[in-house]
């Protein structure tokens, strides 16, 4: 935590007055903030305060209707699904999203399809250095599953595992990509205290061994206090908060806004 | 009467071996093109989760254009190459004027479109090739042998060798590839897949090419046997039921399902057929993928009930 801190950089993500409406639901409203390069950015919010919605912008699943998003000083009002995770965008899901036909490594490996020559029609033609290239993407895997302390279940298919489990196997597909930007959407709901506090090592791990910037979204408050470097906070839809851990846990507006008060 | 339906056919089965062994072979090579069409259903269905209405007249289109080329006399192994050419352009215009604009769409609005796309498809073949009957021969050898007294026919077994071969190697294709791995994620969840980077777009034009080749190889087998003709395309009403028994997801679910299916109504219809009057073979497979649904949904193999359709 401390040495991601320090490493703190630029701007790698901005978002600038992101509108986002489903018929009358209005998702985002006019929502700015922006993710620093090695930081651990907590969002937080009251259910259906657009947390997931925000991700979903950030990742390409949702295009807002105005607003503009820059990412690595690229401005531009959409991202596409495609594009966010060719310049390295990768995340996991709110309702663990795995590929439950296959077996953990498979799951991991086709987080690295990316990394894998580029010209995705050609391949089936190219055998040879295709299987040379597999293996080194295979041993890339098994770092992951070393890292992530889940060699016991290296070939289960990913279906049967219990929920916990399945998040961190989330967790590491989306690590085999080797991102710049993680999106994590609620990595540690449903887990109990002691899987909380391994997922907590592994975000904090990531975030000092490989320097990646890591956006998540939790409700945990003991959790965000203590791995965030920074917080924002939305509530219906707007920002109401922005800023360090302890400056949120001060902010009326947060306190009112999670204690229910009306609006 | 009971003894008639119930003993007398096993009896007959069991009195002359050989004859039941033709019989049950050649219901099997009429089940490898069952297969070879559910099976375009099928990599379509799991890839895009369309059901593709337009498979049987893929069918047609892939046969005629083969026929076409060859009356013009291109030799049938330029022939092949361009019509596989062919079937992988239709897959990118699919891509680029279907698909495309659907994506996200409704099951049952992409399913719409696929109809639109036989109309389309079955009146440009017959605008480019014509619609009379076209005699298909691309060089099969076509004796007749005996092995133990069982009578066997060259054709046959080339046409069941062959779709035996492009089975094995569809199947090493989308079980050892890193495609194949992308197809199966995509079939898993879609947004996963687009998620971690895969480009939904190529693996549809892969998938649609795909059946469109496998389209191809159970036209030809299907056209040298009785004539090039729209009715080529009605064996996709036969695909149906070979889905249904064998599950709208599963791979090898369309192949045993084809040949169960095609084993199945050749049985019933020389042994049981007599007793009512014959025409087994035209409602058999629904009654069994009837029972199908009533008892087992999902299918031999399937994954889920069908939720898609
Ligand atoms: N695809 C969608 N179609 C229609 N409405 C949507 C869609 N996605 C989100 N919404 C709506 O947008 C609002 C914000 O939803 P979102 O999922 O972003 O909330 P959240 O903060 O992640 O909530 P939770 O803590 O429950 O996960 C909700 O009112 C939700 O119903
Ligand atoms: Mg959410």
């Amino acid at each position: 935590m401390t040495q991601a801190r320090e490493r703190i950089g630029d701007t790698l993500l901005a978002l600038e007055n992101v509108n986002l409406a489903f018929g009358g639901v209005r998702a985002l409203s006019d929502v700015s903030f922006e993710i620093r390069e090695h930081e651990i950015l907590a969002i937080i919010g009251p259910n259906g305060a657009g947390k997931s919605s925000m991700l979903n912008v950030i990742n390409g699943f949702y295009h807002p209707q105005e607003g503009a998003i820059t990412y690595k000083g690229k401005k531009r009002k959409q991202m596409r699904p495609h594009e966010a995770a060719a310049t390295g965008i990768a995340r996991t899901f709110q309702n663990i999203a795995l590929f439950r036909g296959m077996s953990t490594l498979d799951n991991i490996m086709t987080g690295r399809l990316l990394k894998m020559r580029r010209n995705f029609l050609w391949q089936a033609l190219y055998w040879g250095p295709a299987v040379r290239e597999e293996m080194e993407h295979r041993e890339a895997a098994e770092r992951i599953i070393d890292f992530l302390e889940i060699q016991s279940i290296r070939k289960t298919p990913v279906g049967r595992l219990p929920y916990g489990l399945q998040k961190r196997v989330e967790l590491g597909r989306a690590l085999a990509a080797e991102p710049d930007l993680l999106l994590l959407d609620e990595p540690m709901a449903g887990m109990n205290v002691e899987e909380k506090e391994d997922m907590c090592r592994f975000i904090l791990d990531v975030s000092d061994e490989f320097g990646t910037t890591i956006a998540l979204i939790e409700h945990d408050m003991g959790v965000v206090m203590d791995i965030s470097d920074r917080v924002v906070v939305l509530d219906y839809g707007r920002k109401i908060a922005d800023g360090t851990p302890d400056e949120v846990r001060g902010n009326a507006a947060v306190i009112d806004a999670y204690l229910g008060v009306s609006h | 009467m009971l003894y008639n339906f119930l003993i007398a056919p096993f009896l007959d089965m069991a009195g002359s071996p050989v004859f039941f062994a033709e019989v049950v072979i050649s219901g099997l090579l009429t089940g490898v093109m069952y297969s070879l069409v559910a099976l375009g259903f099928v990599l379509i269905f799991k890839a895009s989760g369309v059901f593709n209405f337009a498979q049987g007249v893929m069918v047609l289109f892939a046969a005629l254009t083969l026929v076409g080329l060859m009356e013009r006399g291109v030799p049938v192994w330029l022939a092949l190459i361009l019509t596989v050419a062919v079937m992988t352009a239709l897959a990118f215009a699919i891509e680029r004027i279907m698909l495309r604009h659907l994506v996200n769409q409704e099951g049952i609005i992409l399913f719409m479109a696929t109809i639109g796309l036989s109309y389309v498809l079955q009146g440009l073949g017959e605008t480019l090739w014509g619609s009379n009957v076209k005699r298909l021969d691309v060089g099969i050898p076509n004796a007749s042998f005996e092995i133990g007294g069982i009578l066997l026919n060259e054709f046959d077994l080339f046409a069941a060798a062959s779709g035996a071969v492009l089975v094995t190697v569809l199947a090493v294709f989308f079980h050892y590839t890193r495609i194949g791995r992308a197809l199966r994620a995509v079939a898993d969840d879609h947004q996963a897949a687009l998620s971690v980077g895969i480009p939904l777009k190529h693996i549809w034009i892969i998938v649609w090419s795909v059946a469109g080749v496998v389209g191809l190889v159970a036209g030809i087998m299907w056209g040298a046997k009785s004539g090039v003709q729209f009715s080529l395309s009605l064996i996709a009403l036969k695909a149906l039921p070979v889905l249904i028994l064998g599950g709208f997801t599963s791979v090898p679910g369309a192949i045993v399902g084809g040949l169960i299916i095609g084993v199945g109504e050749k049985v019933a219809e020389i042994y049981w057929g007599p007793l009512v009057g014959g025409a087994i073979e035209t409602w058999f497979a629904y009654m069994l993928a009837l029972a199908f649904l009533v008892f087992r949904p999902q299918g031999l193999f399937g994954e889920r009930i069908i939720e898609r359709v």
